[in-house]
């Protein structure tokens, strides 16, 4: 059985990534505040978070998008300054122009536009035949495919996903998440995942770290084998996960209530 | 259940059906005239006018004055129109642009260009300068609001992963930006082209000594109704005209969209 320490094979080709300190305002709301993150090189970890809790802001962060108001975040040695070259992101819609066909929307990934690249990496994600076809015809979970073809294909040494599987269905969900794993341990790049889907989490990562109110709240290394199965540890894993993410809220609500039950006395 | 004959009854009752009203109307409007409850000096009957077609088809005056027509208002869609093009472009782009520039233009787009007619023949005279202004007047204004619009309204989505992708700014424009503004460009053009035939109709009153308004009030003023009829028809037949071949152009450019692909 393959152990989930992919990261520790030769040959690596992942960028390691340094978060240290790093906040985030916007106007007067404070969305992170003081985060620290290392990630290693090759290593697969998910973000997790209730909605608005700051983890999208913090990928957007890391890739470029946005500029923290404190703190840095360095890719590998260099500290991130505008959009890091070797650095892809697979947003939650795919994306794709629609006035361009499959192949050339891949195309766009590569720098020197070569087709046979672009429709090698469609291959890769089992879409080679509807190469001429245009994205309006393909459904959503064929228009992620080509995204994370176009992603990939010119092999990225960190790769950025923003919930990119929440407007799928579960199955189609499921097959893509195979899909990523199998591509990530094939090519060996740094896969940093922000998702709301805890059981989405443990399939795929080494380790989850989750955020609540802009802070890093917890964190926890999956020890399972690969493929991960939704045997009784998956289970177990994905309960204390799921614990801590609702009820550390649920409780400071609980907090609330009685407070102001005491003061109004 | 009959399944086969429903299909076969639309497609035949479609060929003739959208053509009978007008079919009749003809009809109805042959016979008035021949029956004579329409007099000839009010109205020609339609075998007159194709009469007329073919004379002043083979003696060249219809094709002689078309073409004035014509070249006029390409030549006032071609100045007004890449004007407000290329203002609509660098207002969509630069925000700091559209600052200066945009009420400008609003305000002068409030003034309908028509009402400005003895302004302009005062200005420019009764000559070519102030037909092909008042053609560019009218066409400018619905290509600069569809261009600023469309450029305005490309998902910003699109452009944001433009720029993870490494795509430079000239890219980003001319894959991006351009491309997703397509569409509200061809609209703006087929409006344009509208109110370009217009213009030109009216501006063609101003006195003329060639062109299909000057053939239609020379043909007034000798009571040939036939012709007057015909200019109005050739008129109609060149909206036409422009209007189909902006159609095809839709049709090859925006392939794409879902609007005008054949596939559903």
């Amino acid at each position: 059985m393959e152990t989930s320490r992919i990261s520790q094979l030769p040959g690596i080709r992942g960028l390691p990534l340094s978060i240290r300190e790093v906040g985030k305002r916007f106007g007067g709301t404070t969305v992170l505040k003081g985060v620290n993150l290392h990630i290693r090189e090759g290593e697969c970890v998910a973000i997790v978070g209730r909605s608005g809790c700051g983890k999208s802001t913090l990928l957007r962060l890391i890739a470029g998008l946005d500029q923290p108001t404190e703190g840095s975040i360095r890719i590998g040695a260099q500290p991130v300054r505008g959009i890091p070259q070797d650095v892809r992101v697979l947003f939650q819609d795919s994306r794709l122009l629609p006035w361009k066909r499959v192949i050339d929307n891949v195309r766009l990934g590569t720098s020197d536009r070569d087709r046979n690249t672009a429709l090698h990496a469609l291959e890769q994600v089992g879409l080679a035949e509807k190469a001429s076809a245009w994205p309006s015809t393909l459904s959503g979970g064929q228009r992620q495919r080509v995204a994370l073809a176009r992603a990939l294909v010119a092999k990225p040494r960190l790769l950025l996903l923003d919930e990119p599987l929440g407007a799928l269905d579960a199955l189609t969900r499921l097959e893509m998440q195979r899909l990523i794993e199998r591509l990530w341990q094939e090519f060996r790049f740094t896969l940093v995942l922000v998702t709301h889907d805890v059981s989405e989490a443990v399939t795929l990562a080494d380790r989850v770290v989750l955020i609540d109110q802009g802070n890093i709240d917890w964190e926890v290394n999956i020890s399972l084998a690969r493929p991960r199965i939704k045997d009784s540890g998956f289970a177990w894993f994905e309960q204390t996960i799921l614990d801590r993410l609702l009820n550390g809220t649920m409780s400071s609500a609980a907090e609330e209530r009685q407070r102001s039950v005491t003061f109004s006395i | 259940m009959k399944t086969g004959k429903p299909k076969r009854l639309t497609a035949a009752a479609n060929s003739w059906q959208p053509w009978l009203i007008p079919v009749l109307i003809l009809a109805a409007w042959q016979l008035a005239g021949l029956e004579g409850w329409l007099a000839g000096r009010i109205l020609p009957t339609p075998l007159e006018v194709a009469a007329a077609l073919i004379d002043t088809l083979r003696d060249g005056t219809l094709l002689e004055h078309a073409y004035v027509s014509t070249k006029r208002a390409l030549i006032g869609f071609l100045i007004g129109g890449s004007i407000a093009f290329l203002l609509g472009l660098l207002n969509g782009v630069l925000p700091v642009a559209e600052r200066f520039i945009d009420t400008t233009v609003q305000m002068l787009r409030n003034i309908p260009h028509l009402a400005m007619i003895p302004l302009v023949i005062i200005w420019f005279g009764i000559g070519e300068t102030s037909k092909l202004f008042l053609v560019a007047l009218g066409v400018a204004f619905p290509i600069y609001i569809n261009t600023f619009h469309g450029i305005r309204s490309v998902d910003p989505g699109l452009i944001e992963m433009g720029k993870v992708y490494g795509l430079g700014k000239w890219s980003l424009f001319t894959q991006i930006i351009l491309p997703g503004a397509l569409p509200s460009i061809l609209l703006g053009l087929r409006f344009s082209l509208g109110i370009m035939w217009i213009t030109l109709i009216v501006a063609e009153t101003i006195a003329a000594d060639a062109g299909i308004g000057y053939m239609a009030t020379h043909a007034r003023e000798f009571m040939h109704m036939d012709v007057v009829v015909l200019c109005v028809l050739i008129y109609a037949l060149l909206g036409k005209l422009s209007d189909w071949i902006a159609k095809i152009l839709e049709r090859r450019w925006l392939k794409w969209h879902h609007n005008f692909s054949a596939q559903p």
